[in-house]
């Protein structure tokens, strides 16, 4: 453990800052603006060579980059940035109903193979899910999650269409799960090239027919790796769980004070043990009573406690965005969020306490952790 | 016919991301016009590929502007002749990022 560090990636919206620290995660050295002024939707760092790491970046004045850093974010180098929908894209749902033609705007999410540090995942706005199995020199859609039949049908968030969640099971190379605002929970079995809903127990008053198929706000997934079919998900409302990949899910939202929120994540060596951070309401983005509490249950769900010790207990009104909490694989777990008020909190005790890395950053988008030994 | 030399000045985020000062030089073959200007520029400096045009629609940026010899020259076709004035060098075709956001 003594020569063991953790890496914070920080995705910004003026910039990505990386924040370092031993393995007491008592001080912490930061580096950034990287990037600076550039939106930082988000950065992570291959899981077979930590030094591998690739950020979004964008701007709405010159669009889209992708950079990458072999160097564990040292140095960096734009790679390829061309994200070309396959054959003719077609249309989705405006918000009016309307058909509307799939246009890219921006990479949301990038997600490195669990195998080989030079392919890499895209979940793209509008929605769709990119690869690139050269470290990001050229990309390809894998156009059967957009094609299976449903997207037609698919509505933008109010945070636009955007494909926000991609993860991959660890014990079957095959199987990805990913997750779009506002159609839902999809999986593939088969590396990406077919793919088919999977919402059965989601309900969504705020749709027509609250139990369809496709149409639901999910805003996260979280999955432990030891048990690659138990999955967590928080929708824009309801915090959901699945014991079967998601062929079928039940709330577990318990005595959450509410149980809308964007964030939410495992501890690394607890898989009953779940984290979320409740926000009030889908119009009022911030915590209930000015109170920035975690939320965390050592049971799967359903009996929550509060974490409170050394957050904002009083005029608090940050948000914690989707892919802005992590957790460390530490023997102690650590576990981080990031705030629109631009905070990164850190717990190095599985959230009994935290304490600010930072407190002035920007705006906090994503944040991702790396245990480097 | 010799190719022209043309500048084509930057907005600060593309010169950071090329890695290059406010101005830079480009050899453009035939016609001079923003669509030949901006081939130039990319071929040049490919991290610049995709940042002032759309990959996919060709067109400008919403947000990015192109002036030249006190003109607004956004509006223009791309593949409408530059003034002489840029064709010869002798003023440069500036590429501006919109006064907006925040």
């Amino acid at each position: 453990m003594a020569d063991e560090k953790v890496r914070v990636l920080v995705g910004t919206r003026k910039g990505a800052f990386v924040l370092t620290s031993d393995a007491k995660r008592e001080k912490w050295d930061i580096s950034g603006p990287h990037f600076a002024g550039w939106e930082i939707y988000h950065l992570k760092g291959s899981p077979v060579d930590p030094n591998r790491l690739y950020a979004s970046q964008s701007t709405g004045w010159f669009g889209q980059l992708i950079q990458r850093s072999d160097d564990g974010g040292k140095t960096w180098a734009p790679v390829n940035n061309k994200f070309t929908y396959d054959g003719v894209p077609g249309t989705h749902q405006w918000y009016d109903g309307t058909p509307h033609p799939w246009e890219f705007k921006r990479v949301w999410h990038l997600e490195p193979s669990l195998t080989d540090p030079e392919t890499v995942y895209a979940g793209i706005e509008d929605a769709a899910l990119f690869r690139s199995s050269d470290g990001g020199q050229s990309w390809h859609e894998l156009s059967g999650l957009r094609k299976h039949g449903s997207g037609p049908h698919w509505q933008p968030g109010a945070g636009g269409m955007c494909l926000h969640t991609v993860i991959l099971d660890p014990s079957d190379s095959g199987r990805i799960f990913i997750a779009i605002s506002a159609a839902g929970a999809f999986r593939s079995d088969d590396g990406g090239e077919t793919w088919r809903p999977i919402n059965k127990g989601l309900r969504s008053a705020q749709i027509p027919d609250p139990t369809a198929e496709v149409g639901h706000c999910v805003h996260h997934i979280a999955m432990h790796p030891s048990r690659p079919g138990v999955l967590f998900m928080q929708k824009h409302w309801d915090v959901m769980r699945s014991d079967d990949a998601g062929d079928s899910w039940h709330e577990v939202s318990g005595n959450l004070p509410t149980d809308f929120g964007f964030a939410i994540d495992v501890h690394a060596h607890e898989p009953e043990t779940l984290y979320v951070v409740p926000i009030k309401s889908d119009s009022e983005h911030y915590p209930l009573d000015g109170k920035l509490r975690v939320y965390r249950s050592r049971t799967g769900g359903n009996d929550w406690e509060p974490l409170t010790k050394g957050l904002p207990q009083s005029d608090c009104y940050v948000n914690v965005l989707r892919d802005a909490m992590a957790v460390d694989s530490l023997d102690s777990c650590g576990v981080y969020f990031g705030t629109t008020g631009g905070q990164v909190y850190a717990s190095a005790d599985s959230g009994d306490s935290w304490a600010p890395i930072v407190r002035d950053l920007p705006a906090v988008l994503s944040v991702e952790v790396q245990t480097l030994s | 016919m010799n190719p022209a030399l043309i500048r084509v000045e930057l907005p600060a985020h593309l010169r950071t991301l090329a890695q290059v000062g406010a101005e830079v030089t480009l050899r453009v073959d035939g016609q001079v016009t923003i669509r030949s200007v901006i081939d130039a520029l990319e071929a040049s400096y490919p991290a610049l590929n995709g940042t002032v045009r759309d990959h996919v629609t060709q067109l400008r940026r919403p947000f990015v502007r192109f002036f030249a010899c006190g003109q607004d020259l956004s509006h223009e076709s791309p593949d409408a002749p530059l003034p002489e004035a840029v064709a010869s060098g002798a003023e440069p075709l500036l590429i501006v990022g919109a006064i907006a956001g925040g």
